[in-house]
């Protein structure tokens, strides 16, 4: 592939790499628990959890890394950190 | 208008699991929003965010080298100023980057007076090329360049302040934060964009790796650096102290034992010296600051 001086990359093409694949523990979420606070969203490095307009958060286990911020973050204890079953 | 749910720096990035500069890149794309130029030195920011052909930027981003981050984001202003284009212009540096190696463009530019954001992602250390200590490294870390051992103590320098030598250059808004305070670090990241002239904010992002520490911890472990007084979160208008977070002290220790670098402090045995000696420069900046929110003492018997 030759590159000249300058190169340039699509917008967002990091989405082609998955990163849920270096998971070793995964965020499973209680909702019952949930207070919709979104603490979770605002810090999740990945950028990974979405809301549905209702108020529920779910991660997107396809970018999800496992690093377990929401989970050590969350105020109501929702989210469990689990083994991941591969 | 925006949709806060769409990322501007998106997944798929190659950061270890809860890096801090990571969450650091998406909070500071929540303020700026998608009209934006940016400009990011060298560092694990560019490494992760952007290994060609992939990049996790969905806004201008251009990758400039180390020492002249400040210049490439001076020409993009200078050029959209002369086209009466109204974009932002941030440029993203590391802390190596910041404090010592394009500190000569930096001061360039804010000399100059372009209108421009200076946000530095404060992770303490070199962390791409393998932990080496920086102008930012704070005092008694250990690094590869400043190993702790029967001779050391780790880093025998204590941190450089960034931030004052930005302000003697005549900076109208000077901000520190930190990704544990996120609303925090959106309001000050956007006014600092929203001020005319070149304007800097230093963001405390802790890496888990060059630490040593679990992922899970990246933000609890930045909390208790502002909680211990060894981090202050404050802003400065056109060189004055206007605003500073204020805590209910922690001692040092209850940081410092959290971190793999700090560890020769605790093992074999603890260091009740060198730990006195952090703690002093926690009461310095208490002092210097006023950090401290006093409790009411009970009325006199
Ligand atoms: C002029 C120059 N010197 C050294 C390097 C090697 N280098 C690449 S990344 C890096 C570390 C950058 O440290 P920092 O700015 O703190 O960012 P971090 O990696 O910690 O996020 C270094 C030294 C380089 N690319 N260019
Ligand atoms: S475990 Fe980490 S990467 Fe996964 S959703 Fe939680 S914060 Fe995001
Ligand atoms: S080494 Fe540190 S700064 Fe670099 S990607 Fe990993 S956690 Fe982030
Ligand atoms: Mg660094």
């Amino acid at each position: 592939m030759p590159l000249g001086l300058g190169c340039s990359a699509r917008p967002g093409r990091a989405k082609d790499n998955r990163t849920g694949s270096w998971r070793v523990f995964w965020p499973r979420f209680d909702h019952s628990k949930c207070s919709k606070c979104g603490m979770c969203q605002t810090l999740c490095p990945e950028g990974c959890i979405s809301e549905d307009g209702e108020g529920t958060f779910q991660p997107d286990l396809t970018y999800c890394k496992g690093c377990g911020i929401c989970a050590e973050e969350c105020p109501g204890g929702a989210i469990q950190m689990e083994k991941e079953e591969k | 208008m925006e949709n806060e749910a769409c990322e501007l720096f998106d997944s798929g990035h190659r950061a270890c699991g809860g890096c801090g500069a990571a969450l650091a890149s998406r909070l500071i794309l929540k303020a700026a929003g998608k009209d934006v130029i940016v400009v990011s030195a060298t560092g694990c920011l560019e490494v992760f965010s952007t290994p060609y052909p992939e990049t996790a930027w969905k806004v201008p981003w251009v990758h400039s080298l180390f020492e002249n981050n400040s210049a490439v984001a001076s020409g993009i202003e200078a050029s959209l100023k002369r086209q009466g284009r109204k974009e932002k212009v941030i440029a993203i540096g590391g802390d190596g980057a910041t404090f010592d190696i394009g500190i000569l463009c930096l001061s360039g530019a804010f000399e100059r007076g372009h209108d421009f954001t200076y946000i530095c992602y404060d992770n303490e250390a070199y962390m791409n090329t393998g932990i080496q200590r920086s102008g930012a490294t704070p005092y008694d870390a250990s690094t590869t360049t400043t190993p702790a051992g029967r001779c050391s103590y780790g880093n025998p320098r204590p941190k450089k302040d960034m931030p004052a030598i930005l302000a003697a250059h005549g900076s109208p808004y000077i901000a520190t934060t930190s990704i544990a305070y996120p609303r925090d670090m959106i309001e000050k990241v956007k006014r600092a964009i929203e001020t005319q002239g070149p304007t800097y904010v230093q963001v405390h992002a802790p890496c888990c790796t060059g630490w040593g520490f679990e992922g899970e911890k990246t933000v609890a472990i930045a909390k208790l650096a502002l909680e211990t007084g060894l981090f202050v979160s404050y802003e400065m208008v056109d060189g004055s102290v206007v605003k500073v977070k204020k805590v209910l002290r922690k001692p040092v220790e209850e940081y410092l034992s959290t971190q793999r670098r700090f560890r020769h402090l605790f093992k074999p045995k603890r260091n009740d010296a060198e730990i006195a000696k952090i703690q002093a420069i926690a009461d310095r900046n208490a002092e210097k600051f006023g950090i401290d929110i006093k409790l009411k003492k009970p009325a006199a018997e």
